[in-house]
């Protein structure tokens, strides 16, 4: 094949703390459709990211169509013809379709400041048209819905006379005829002539689309393979293919019968459709899944953080009625979010007081005066008990390494009192020494008979930390596996299970709600 | 896609309950009740001599709130406004009384002040990152600073300059050049400025690229960026155009008064500030027009007027025109969550 449209080789991109690229590399050619794959965080998206002058690469060089190139910013990937279409849509919601569309290189008039807004339309109009897109360029991107959005952004694209098209993720958010219609307008492009990157975690989608497929993993090329040879079964040992953890698991103790937490037939929206689980007293049970699965979702409506539809949750056996976080607490159920800066902590405030933060008021003296030797105690206690590295209580917790904060968060809810603990992704933005450090804690809390939810991402983590493993897809718990049966490529198999296949099992009558949402 | 259709038209017809349309139609209602309210009630409200008042004192604060519209479209926001007004007449006083400069080049030294205040604060603002309140705080607290040390560095003592050897300035504002055409209408010239610049700014918001691009900014900044567009040169020229603003706000009060005050003009940009957001503008940015902006100001004269009229006292004014404010903005917040 001569007709190699762009070659990326020798990458590399360094985020603090975070190696995202090592000597990646990618390959493009004109008139293909080429999935970029791998599990989150295997560096897809910033490549392609690196790409589009989005991020500034740290070595390594660009060849598109033979020449080496410098992509400094959006506009130099444009002006190339490159573009790409990012997994959350970059639309200003306030204007017309056709102003998006041009944004930043409106046709003006005579006045070299006047914009020709009549120009503007005629030529959105003309794009839709030869898209056969039915829109009206003057409605605002504001009332329309996200599928219909994405294709507003494929035009833009489009209008750039892009030679190469980049899509992340491009169907998330889409039905399945949203998807076909989507598809269409791909297959018109490489038809085209144009190279068409396509990251995408759907694995069934890319025997549909793809031409060749590129696994990464870790930030690093694995691979290349034609997308209609190679099954799905191998794109998954690709992807997951490595053995982070040198030191043996830990021996899973078997939980108590007694449930703790059950949850029946929850729903809210589309993010999370029919889910029931029981929670065991002692028991970690791990929430595997895809970004977007609806995990997260899951976790926040069972603290009460968001309203749920319908369904029931039980503690302790008995029904329980959580509309605010304060209720969760109350119940003894702890979220520690993923983004611990932002709902986890006061960073500006020291060790001592984010401990004793949500549990102020078993510290409150005679006319609420704070009892400063007793959170003082408890703060100590916590520091030993949790191993936290910090010079002192006083120190403000935005000093700390991830993962005395993550500990510092842990703290919080112990002191708090609470027997169901949610982590959701433990150890994110945590290196690796402080992640098996994370790992003993856990498996203590269980041993003392704390119950815990672990949501993450990483299949390794799940894999050794969990005694059972809920596997969601799509909102919807697709698998059930006891740690015994459970493999990455089982997890990887169920979590990429989508609605079509579900349906064929028998749950066709949720799939025709979930096509109104 | 088939969808779409279907979607779009059930989109139009939700829009026209919540539009910014309806936003307008309601302060504008709103104007009217007032004024209608004030008719009832009061025999003076409706004289000519009354609504002539009300257009005038209209004047300044609606030349300050045109510029804070932009800003604020940007999701930003400029709380110098006032002060740089205050700076400006200053400078147009000192060109014009001491430095003996023509009454234009006098006027083109005010607007200039204005705007490269207003550019400083793009420049702090787009370029070292700090954030629009904090940057227009100190802007404020720097031009507030100026006014007062010119007249002590030129005359040794903090006073109002007049303008007793110019004064041909003070018909810029009060003289009426409609009045001159129809005899029966001496609406002033201040109030003729604003509405020239009320469709200077609304020619520049719906027309120009610097239009699109306020309202991109605040639409979504990050996705501005990735178009392509140099957000931080555009945020600047917006501020600039918000301080060109203040600063031809400073020639009118200026010329209305015959003089330059160096200590007034702390608390205008408030007023300004509330008109625009009576008017519709949303402080996240993205939305907002300049007629909304001149109905707010409008709305804010019309009370402070009618209230007077019926002998409230200035303090309950503030009072009534703060809960005014807050109502305005709820109603606002109601129509973007019903949406």
């Amino acid at each position: 094949m001569d007709n190699v449209l762009l070659l990326m080789e020798g990458i590399d991109k360094t985020f603090p703390g975070v190696r995202a690229l090592d000597q990646a590399q990618f390959e493009l050619r004109a008139g293909e459709v080429h999935a970029l794959v791998g599990e989150n965080g295997a560096g897809k998206s910033t490549l392609m990211k690196v790409l589009a002058g989005v991020y500034a690469k740290d070595a390594g060089r660009i060849l598109y169509q033979g020449k080496e190139v410098e992509i400094p910013n959006p506009r130099a990937a444009q002006t190339l013809g490159i573009s790409m279409i990012h997994q959350e849509l970059n639309l200003m919601p306030h204007l017309t379709l056709a102003q998006n569309v041009f944004v930043g290189r409106e046709p003006r008039q005579g006045l070299r400041f006047v914009l020709d807004e009549k120009q503007i339309n005629a030529q959105t109009q003309a794009l839709f048209d030869s898209m056969h897109l039915k829109l009206d360029p003057r409605t605002r991107v504001a009332d329309l819905t996200v599928a219909t959005q994405q294709m507003v952004e494929i035009a833009k694209a489009l209008s750039f006379d892009s030679q190469i098209l980049i899509m992340d993720e491009p169907t998330a958010a889409l039905t399945e005829a949203e998807i076909e219609e989507l598809f269409r307008t791909i297959r018109q492009l490489r038809d085209r002539g144009v190279g068409i990157v396509y990251i995408s975690h759907r694995l069934e989608e890319l025997k549909q689309i793809a031409d060749r497929i590129t696994v990464m993993r870790d930030g690093r090329y694995v691979g290349t393979e034609d997308a209609q040879a190679i099954s799905i079964d191998r794109i998954i040992s690709m992807m997951v293919g490595r053995t982070i953890f040198e030191s043996a698991p830990e021996v899973p103790e078997h939980p108590d019968e007694e449930i703790v937490l059950e949850v029946k037939n929850l729903n809210r929206g589309s993010a999370v459709k029919d889910v029931s689980f029981k929670l065991r007293r002692g028991e970690i049970l791990g929430f595997a899944g895809l970004m977007g699965a609806g995990r997260t979702e899951v976790a926040r409506v069972v603290f009460g953080a968001d309203a749920l539809d319908s369904g029931e949750i039980y503690v302790h056996g008995k029904k329980v009625d959580i509309r605010h976080p304060r209720h969760a607490v109350r119940h003894g159920i702890g979220y520690l979010s993923e983004d611990r800066k932002r709902y986890g902590l006061a960073l500006g405030m020291d060790v001592e007081a984010n401990i004793v933060l949500a549990s102020f008021h078993k510290f409150l003296g005679l006319l609420g005066v704070v009892n400063n030797g007793k959170t003082h105690a408890t703060g100590k206690h916590y520091v030993e008990a949790l191993t936290i590295k910090t010079p002192s209580l006083q120190q403000k917790v935005k000093n700390l390494s991830g993962g005395n904060q993550q500990k510092v968060v842990i703290g919080k809810w112990l002191t708090a009192d609470t027997d169901v603990l949610i982590f959701d992704e433990p150890t994110r933005g945590i290196d690796v020494g402080a992640k098996s450090e994370i790992y003993h804690l856990l498996n203590e809390l269980a041993q003392q008979g704390k119950s815990i939810i672990m949501i993450s991402s990483e299949l390794p983590e799940i894999l050794r930390m969990s005694h059972r493993i809920i596997v969601m897809c799509e909102g919807r718990i697709t698998g059930e596996l006891t740690a015994a049966e459970a493999t990455q490529e089982r997890i990887m198999t169920y979590a990429t299970q989508r609605r079509l296949l579900v349906a064929a099992n028998g749950a066709s009558q949720n799939d025709s709600a979930a096509q109104e949402v | 896609m088939a969808t779409s259709e279907v979607t779009t038209t059930a989109a139009a017809k939700r829009s026209i309950f919540r539009s910014e349309a309806a936003q307008k139609l309601l302060a504008f209602a709103a104007l009217i009740v007032i004024f209608a309210f004030f008719s009832i009630v009061s025999p003076y409200f409706l004289t000519r001599d009354n609504v002539m008042g009300i257009l005038l004192a209209t004047a300044v604060n609606g030349v300050l709130a045109l510029g804070v519209t932009f800003v604020i479209i940007t999701a930003g926001i400029d709380l110098s406004v006032g002060t740089v007004m205050t700076l400006s007449a200053m400078t147009t006083a000192v060109a014009i009384t001491v430095w003996g400069l023509p009454i234009p080049l006098g006027i083109l030294v005010g607007l200039f002040t204005g705007m490269l205040a207003g550019f400083v604060n793009g420049i702090i603002i787009a370029r070292m990152s700090i954030p629009p309140f904090v940057a227009t705080l100190g802007m404020m607290m720097i031009a507030r600073g100026l006014a007062l040390v010119i007249p002590a560095a030129i005359f040794g003592s903090v006073r109002p300059i007049y303008f007793s050897d110019a004064p041909a300035f003070t018909l810029i504002t009060m003289g009426s050049i409609v009045g001159s055409v129809f005899p029966g209408f001496p609406i002033p010239n201040a109030v003729l400025i604003l509405f020239v610049a009320a469709l200077i700014a609304a020619f520049i918001l719906s027309k120009t690229v610097l239009g699109r691009y306020t309202v991109a900014i605040g639409s979504n900044e990050e996705a501005t960026r990735l178009s392509g567009v140099n957000v931080a040169n555009w945020k600047t020229v917006v501020y600039a155009l918000g301080g060109l603003f203040s600063g031809l706000a400073g020639v009118i009060i200026a010329s209305r008064l015959n003089s330059a005050q160096p200590g007034l003009g702390a608390g205008y940009e408030l007023d300004a500030i509330a008109a625009v957001v009576i008017g519709g503008t949303s402080l996240s940015g993205g939305e907002g027009t300049i007629l909304g902006t001149l109905i707010g100001a409008f709305i804010i004269s019309t009370l402070t007027n009618g209230l007077r009229i019926l002998g409230v006292p200035q303090e309950w004014q503030m009072v009534i025109t703060g809960f005014i404010v807050i109502m305005a903005v709820y109603l606002d917040i109601l129509r973007r969550r019903a949406r």
